[in-house]
């Protein structure tokens, strides 16, 4: 019954439901993604519905379900109107100030308003606010616009319109030589040509072939597959949809964790209503082109976001990689061609559809076309998410959209790609961001995590951390990756335990060479990176534990000792209560002294001292 | 037929054929821990690494997967690729510093010192016996479990396996757990002691059905 058929009947649709909209009606856009749903944004939106209720506003207002806006580390947020009047940390005790004031009478609620850090201003609306000002939203435009369990919100923002035009007026040719025109690549991080991957499946041999959506982010520290997904999915099974069309497959998979339920949840959503609109199906659009998709969920194997690996779980095999030598695209999914992308190449793709190839190339660098979605923690101002153009200057993402380290320190390093990436130093920070340079570095684009850490971090300590992650993450298949990340995690352990020996360094630098050079996949081979670039980058470091036997950051508790300065402590005793060691003796009023013997170098001291005479040497 | 050249010789490969087997019939030594003539290749060991130029890049690969193509330039020995051996064998013999295997291939290799903290496991994790179980037995009573630092072949469950045979493939198979090395007295150390000493037990006495792989064992009682 509600099946769409033709491009002009998805027109008449689009356009019914502009009409019935009405522009007057002031609406709230609430958002519900993970971030804002942990600061308490279900709250809010009960609160919305009851006060509605409460003043029987339904007619006069609208309340709509939204994804993730990106700026996580104001949440919950909320826009209201066409306006975009923005309001963040938003608590259900304001609504009924909100709904009063803002909703009816269009006043403004200023102290709900985000104040830019920077000039001391406060800002009103959305798209001026610094973290959204700078930053160039494509893939993400409709991220906090639409409710991403309504297809009819997709719709009406010109939703499946790339699909129907593709499907009617494009052949299959046409539309790979329209991606790889445009210059897209892979944005799960490999960065292979997305046209090229298509045409290489297209030709291959065989006449079942399937096309896979991955959306397996297991990087600490990187949220954008998942806020997609959670967003607006239909964009993706939008992208899936043309990409089986153009290749010639018939089914598709989505591969996400079961640690999304949200994700997994509004993807299901998303499934069912496109079939039930005729876009996922049967004869999609009058075309005689048949095409499903089906979620499988990962079981939560950080190796399994990589291709061969990825395909082995969907198979119901161990999820462990496989030598790529023969290509996925010829031999992927049950020895059939299979075409595997991520899933923000996949969203890419209606819009290269929509709006032409060159709009697309428009941006970006001369090999990376396009935008890059980073997510954006760390020990910065305004964690998020962000979307820039490819090229933009790391300098740019951390301090006109990041807003500058958290609590004015110095910045020493970001790491971008998750755990396999590497850390890039400050002066470094000019660097356009894309593909290639990224590699030149020593880091990688990978999944986009940037994690920006300050002047108190310890570099060999953080490749410590990346290592255990890795350890535990790595399927041991080959040796190189299983025993090579345990022999590093060995040695950088003994470094900052103060156990390091002159020769280790060398010795860390051949096996992280060996390891890059020998491993069976792409974890193995990027997994030295964090050892490689803070060797590279950050020697001086290695060398004052090797050496020095000290932790310039203070972090390695075998390496530090506490101290308390004579002409700051005033003896007000705040420490003194809440050493867990009794380490720290004095009298009131008098200069406090610590214990190293029995001090466990908690911090506690450190962290409490309100007049900074706690340091360490 | 394929055309490729090998380590500067030029040579001839059906199609289909993988590096690594092309290589040892025209007698070009690969060192391997993993693979076996009658199972699937399976590309863990990492020891069959050679260096492949297909005219736009230079790669590492692993041999015992790698098809041949046409006009490729193989090199099984640079020093890339020998250093890299080397560390993986180090690797291999800091988890099972007692495997015959391990300090035969090391001797041969020229490896000098095992710079790792010993450890004293007895499988390295090849999977032949897991393959040859599943492939040419038809059992499939045995399989890996967890990942990482926590891999290992069990049963499943670690519960006697009820479709096992007891046929004793697996041990047949497992180039790890045959007879230890007695030469290492201290860890980290490399035996060495039979470096030349590889006598062919099935040649000189016909009758002797030794299933292992040659040990000298049996040579040296019927020479006394």
């Amino acid at each position: 019954m509600k099946k769409i058929r033709t491009l002009q009947g998805l027109r008449a649709l689009q356009n019914s439901l502009l009409q019935k909209k009405n522009f007057n009606k002031p609406c709230v856009r609430v958002c519900l993604g993970t971030g804002c749903r942990a600061r308490g944004s279900v709250d809010v939106l009960k609160s919305f519905d009851d006060e509605i209720k409460k003043q029987n506003l339904k007619i006069k207002v609208g309340i709509k379900r939204t994804g993730c806006h990106g700026f996580c580390e104001r949440g919950p947020v909320i826009v209201i109107g066409s306006k975009e009047i923005f309001y963040q940390r938003v608590k259900p005790r304001d609504v009924p100030e909100i709904v009063s004031k803002t909703l009816l009478n269009g006043e403004v609620v200023d102290r709900l308003l985000y104040v830019d850090p920077a000039t001391g201003q406060k800002v009103l609306y959305e798209y001026e606010v610094p973290f959204y000002k700078k930053q160039r939203r494509r893939i993400l435009a409709n991220n906090g616009r639409i409710d991403p369990t309504d297809i009819l919100d997709y719709i009406a923002v010109g939703g499946y319109q790339a699909l129907a035009k593709a499907i009617t007026t494009m052949s299959c040719e046409e539309i790979i030589d329209t991606v790889e025109k445009s210059g897209l690549r892979g944005l799960g991080g490999g960065g292979f040509p997305t046209g090229r991957k298509w045409r290489l499946c297209r030709k291959a041999p065989g006449d079942i072939k399937f096309v896979i959506g991955n959306g397996d982010e297991g990087d600490p520290g990187a949220f954008s597959d998942r806020s997609l997904m959670e967003a607006n999915p239909h964009s993706i099974l939008e992208g899936m949809i043309i990409g089986a069309y153009a290749i010639g497959a018939n089914q598709g998979y989505l591969y996400v964790r079961a640690e999304y339920p949200l994700a997994l949840k509004h993807l299901q959503i998303a499934i069912d209503q496109a079939r039930e609109y005729g876009f996922l199906g049967n004869n999609i659009l009058s075309s005689g082109f048949n095409f499903d998709i089906k979620i499988n969920r990962g079981g939560g194997a950080f190796v399994c976001g990589e291709s061969s690996a990825l395909v082995s779980s969907i198979e119901g095999k161990v999820g462990e990689p496989r030598a790529k030598y023969i290509h996925t695209t010829e031999r992927g999914l049950w020895n059939k061609p299979t075409n595997l992308n991520n899933v923000k190449t996949w969203a890419s793709v209606p819009l290269i559809i929509n709006n032409g190839a060159d709009w697309y190339a428009k941006i970006g660098t001369e090999k990376s076309k396009g935008t890059a979605i980073f997510s954006l923690v760390g020990k910065v101002n305004n964690t998020g998410l962000v979307e820039v153009p490819m090229g933009t200057q790391l300098k740019a993402i951390i301090y006109d959209i990041g807003g500058g380290i958290l609590g004015g320190r110095r910045f020493k390093a970001i790491q971008t790609g998750g755990p396999s990436g590497g850390c890039i130093p400050e002066e470094l920070l000019d660097l356009p961001v894309d593909f290639e340079r990224l590699t030149e570095t020593g880091s990688m684009m990978g999944s986009g995590g940037m994690i920006v850490m300050d002047e108190d971090t310890c570099m060999v300590d953080v490749a410590r951390y990346f290592l255990d992650f890795l350890r535990y993450e790595s399927c041991g298949k080959c040796v190189p990756c299983r025993e090579g990340i345990k022999r590093m995690l060995e040695i950088v352990t003994d470094i900052t335990a103060g156990r390091g020996k002159e020769d280790d360094l060398e010795l860390l630098q051949e096996l992280a060479e060996m390891v890059k050079d020998f491993s069976l996949c792409g974890l193995g081979k990027t997994a030295p990176n964090t050892v490689l670039s803070t060797l590279r980058y950050f020697r001086d470091e290695y060398e004052a534990h090797v050496t020095d036997k000290t932790c310039p950051a203070g972090i390695c508790k075998d390496l530090i000792e506490y101290l308390i300065l004579g002409d700051k402590c005033t003896g007000c005793g705040a420490c003194l209560k809440l050493c867990p060691q009794q380490a720290i003796q004095g009298e009131p009023k008098k200069l406090h002294v610590i214990d190293s013997a029995k001090c466990i170098r908690c911090g506690i001291c450190r962290d409490v001292c309100p007049y900074e005479a706690i340091t360490f040497k | 037929m394929v055309n490729l050249i090998v380590n500067g010789t030029k040579v001839q490969a059906e199609e289909g054929y993988t590096i690594l087997e092309v290589a040892r019939f025209y007698g070009i030594d690969i060192p391997t821990l993993c693979y076996h003539d009658e199972l699937t290749p399976y590309g863990a060991c990492r020891l069959c690494i050679v260096e492949v130029d297909d005219g736009k890049r230079t790669r590492l690969v692993a041999s015992c997967l790698y098809p041949v193509e046409e006009g490729i330039k193989v090199k099984t020995n640079t020093e890339r690729v020998i250093q890299g051996r080397k560390m993986v064998l180090e690797l291999l013999l800091a988890r099972c510093p007692n495997s015959k295997t391990l300090q035969d291939l090391a001797s041969r290799m020229g490896l000098e010192k095992v710079r790792f903290k010993t450890e004293n496991e007895n499988c390295i994790l090849c999977g032949l016996c897991v393959r040859m179980c599943a492939e040419q037995m038809r059992s499939g009573a045995i399989g890996f479990v967890g990942r990482g630092k926590k891999r290992e072949v069990v049963t499943p469950f670690r519960m006697a396996s009820e479709i096992c045979r007891n046929c004793g493939a697996c041990m047949y198979i497992c180039p790890a757990v045959e007879l230890q090395c007695r030469g290492v007295k201290s860890p980290g150390e490399l035996c060495n002691s039979c470096l030349v000493f590889t006598p062919q037990c099935l040649e000189k006495y016909g009758q002797v059905m030794c299933t292992l792989d040659s040990c000298g064992a049996c040579v040296e009682k019927e020479e006394k």
